[in-house]
C-alpha cells in the first residue's frame, strides 16, 4: 500500500533548497554511499558532453541520406545507437516525421520524459506545469507561445510520453538549403524543432 | 482516484515560457547536484523507475505544487532512501553517523560513470502476454483511470485519457508494467502501444478537427471498442 502520511522523511532535512541537496551528499558521502567525484562526472556529462547537438546530427542525416532516414524512422533505437547514441533515458527511440500534412509535439504530462542521449537534459519550460498540463489539450496556443503558427491544412499530433518510449521529432527540412553539407545542416536544428515547439532555422 | 502529478488538460497555468536554445543546462549549481545525487544514489540498486516516479507522485499536493523540479528530486531521494531502509529518519537530521554502510560496496565510483550512464535500462521484456490488439484496431482506456492491484497506486493512464476511445497506432513490444513494479510485485510485462484519440475525444473544445493525441498504454489500460 502506498502510504500517505504526511511527516514525509523529506522534511527532516533543511527547507531551503541548496541546503538540502547539500545535507543529503553530506550524509550520503559519510556512509560511503556516493563518491563526489562520481557527482562532478555526471554533472560534466549532462553539462558538456550529452546535449541537442546529438540529436542535430540525427536529423542532419537523416535530411541528407534516405536510406538512413528511412531505416531511423523504421527503428530509431538501433539506428542512432550505431551512431552511439545510447543510454540512460533513451533506451527505446521512436522519430517521428513532420510533413506539411502533420505537425508532431512531444511532452510527457505526467513527469518530464525527455530523450536524453539525444537532447540532455529538458529545459525547464519543458518540465514546467504549463507544458505539462496545456501541450496536449491546445498545443497550438503553446505553439503560437514559441512564435510557430502551423497552417490549417497541417493537423497536429501530440505524443504523451507516457511509458518509456522516447520520442525525438523529425522537422520539415527548410527551403533553400539544398547541396548544404549535413555539418552546415545540423547548425539549422535547434532543440526546440526536435521537441516540436520549434521548426528548423532557416539559413541566413 | 488521482495525484496532482496527473496535470494533463488543466486549467489555470498560465503561459508557457520559452527558454533561449543556448540557456544553461542548470539554472543554478545545486539543479545539477540535485540530479547528479538522484541519479548516483539510483545506481545503490534499491529501487526501480517506477517506484522513484511513485515517490515524486506521493508528495503531498501542496509540496508538489510549490516545489520546484529538483526540489521535487531531491524531496523524493530523501522519502526513497528512508523508505527502502538504506537511510533511517535518524540519519537525514544528522544524528547518526556511520562510515560503514552494507550498501557501501556498491557507490558508483566516478570512472564507472561514462559506462552506467551509456548502459542504460531498457524496459523491454519477454512475456507470455500475447497481443490482444492490431494495428489500426479501436480500443477503449479503463474508465476510471487507477491502479487496479493497489489502492491509489501509481499508473501511466492519465486520467485526461480515461474512458476515451482510440485506434492502435503501433505496437512496441512488451514492456515493464509500471502498475505492478512500483509496488514490489514484480515486473509483470506485456504488450504496450501507441494509441491515437483525437482531439475531439479528449476536449470538449479541440483547437482543430483532425488534431490527435498520442498516449503510450499497456494493454491491460485497454479494452476493445
Amino acid at each position: 500500500m502506498p502510504h500517505d502520511d504526511h511527516d514525509h522523511p523529506h522534511a527532516l532535512l533543511p527547507p531551503e533548497p541548496a541546503l538540502r541537496v547539500k545535507a543529503l551528499e553530506t550524509i550520503l558521502t559519510r556512509k560511503g554511499l556516493i563518491d563526489p567525484a562520481a557527482l562532478d562526472e555526471i554533472i560534466d556529462t549532462y553539462q558538456n558532453k550529452i546535449g541537442p547537438k546529438n540529436g542535430a546530427r540525427v536529423v542532419a542525416k537523416a535530411w541528407s541520406d534516405p536510406e538512413f532516414k528511412k531505416a531511423l524512422l523504421e527503428d530509431a533505437t538501433q539506428v542512432v545507437a550505431d551512431l552511439g547514441f545510447y543510454g540512460r533515458q533513451g533506451e527505446h527511440m521512436v522519430v517521428v516525421e513532420n510533413t506539411t500534412d502533420q505537425h508532431n509535439m512531444v511532452v510527457c504530462t505526467l513527469c518530464s520524459c525527455y530523450p536524453w542521449p539525444l537532447l540532455g537534459i529538458p529545459p525547464g519550460w519543458y518540465k514546467s506545469d504549463a507544458y505539462r498540463a496545456r501541450a496536449v489539450r491546445e498545443p497550438r496556443k503553446v505553439l503560437a507561445e514559441f512564435g510557430v503558427e502551423l497552417p490549417t491544412k497541417t493537423s497536429v499530433r501530440v505524443w504523451d510520453s507516457t511509458a518509456e518510449i522516447r520520442y525525438l521529432v523529425l522537422p520539415m527540412r527548410p527551403d533553400g538549403t539544398e547541396g548544404m553539407s549535413e555539418d552546415g545542416l545540423a547548425t539549422l536544428v535547434t532543440r526546440d524543432s526536435m521537441i516540436g515547439t520549434g521548426l528548423a532555422r532557416v539559413p541566413a | 482516484m488521482t495525484r496532482v502529478h496527473d496535470m494533463g488538460g488543466r486549467f489555470g497555468d498560465g503561459p508557457v515560457v520559452p527558454e533561449a536554445e543556448d540557456s544553461p543546462v542548470f539554472a543554478e549549481d545545486w539543479h545539477g547536484r540535485a540530479l547528479a545525487v538522484t541519479l548516483a544514489a539510483g545506481f545503490l540498486g534499491q529501487w526501480n523507475i517506477d517506484k522513484s516516479r511513485h515517490t515524486r507522485e506521493r508528495l503531498s499536493p501542496k509540496d508538489y505544487a510549490r516545489f520546484s523540479y529538483y526540489e521535487k528530486w531531491i524531496s523524493g531521494l530523501a522519502d526513497l532512501l528512508v523508505d527502502n531502509g538504506v537511510l533511517c529518519p535518524e540519519d537525514l537530521i544528522g544524528d547518526e553517523y556511520d562510515s560503514s554502510h552494507p550498501l557501501s560496496s556498491r557507490v558508483l565510483q566516478a570512472q564507472a560513470v561514462p559506462g552506467a550512464l551509456a548502459k542504460g535500462g531498457p524496459a523491454d521484456r519477454p512475456s507470455d502476454v500475447p497481443a490482444q490488439f492490431e494495428i489500426g484496431q479501436a480500443v477503449q482506456t479503463l474508465h476510471p483511470a487507477a491502479n487496479r492491484l493497489v489502492d491509489g497506486g501509481h499508473t501511466r493512464l492519465p486520467i485526461y485519457a480515461a474512458g476515451a476511445k482510440g485506434r492502435i497506432l503501433r505496437l512496441h513490444g512488451t514492456h515493464v508494467l509500471p502498475d505492478s513494479n512500483a509496488h514490489g510485485l514484480g515486473e509483470a510485462p506485456e504488450p504496450l502501444y501507441a494509441v491515437a484519440f483525437p482531439a475531439s475525444e479528449l476536449w470538449a473544445d479541440p483547437e482543430h478537427p483532425r488534431d490527435e493525441v498520442v498516449l503510450d498504454l499497456w494493454q491491460s489500460y485497454l479494452e476493445p471498442a
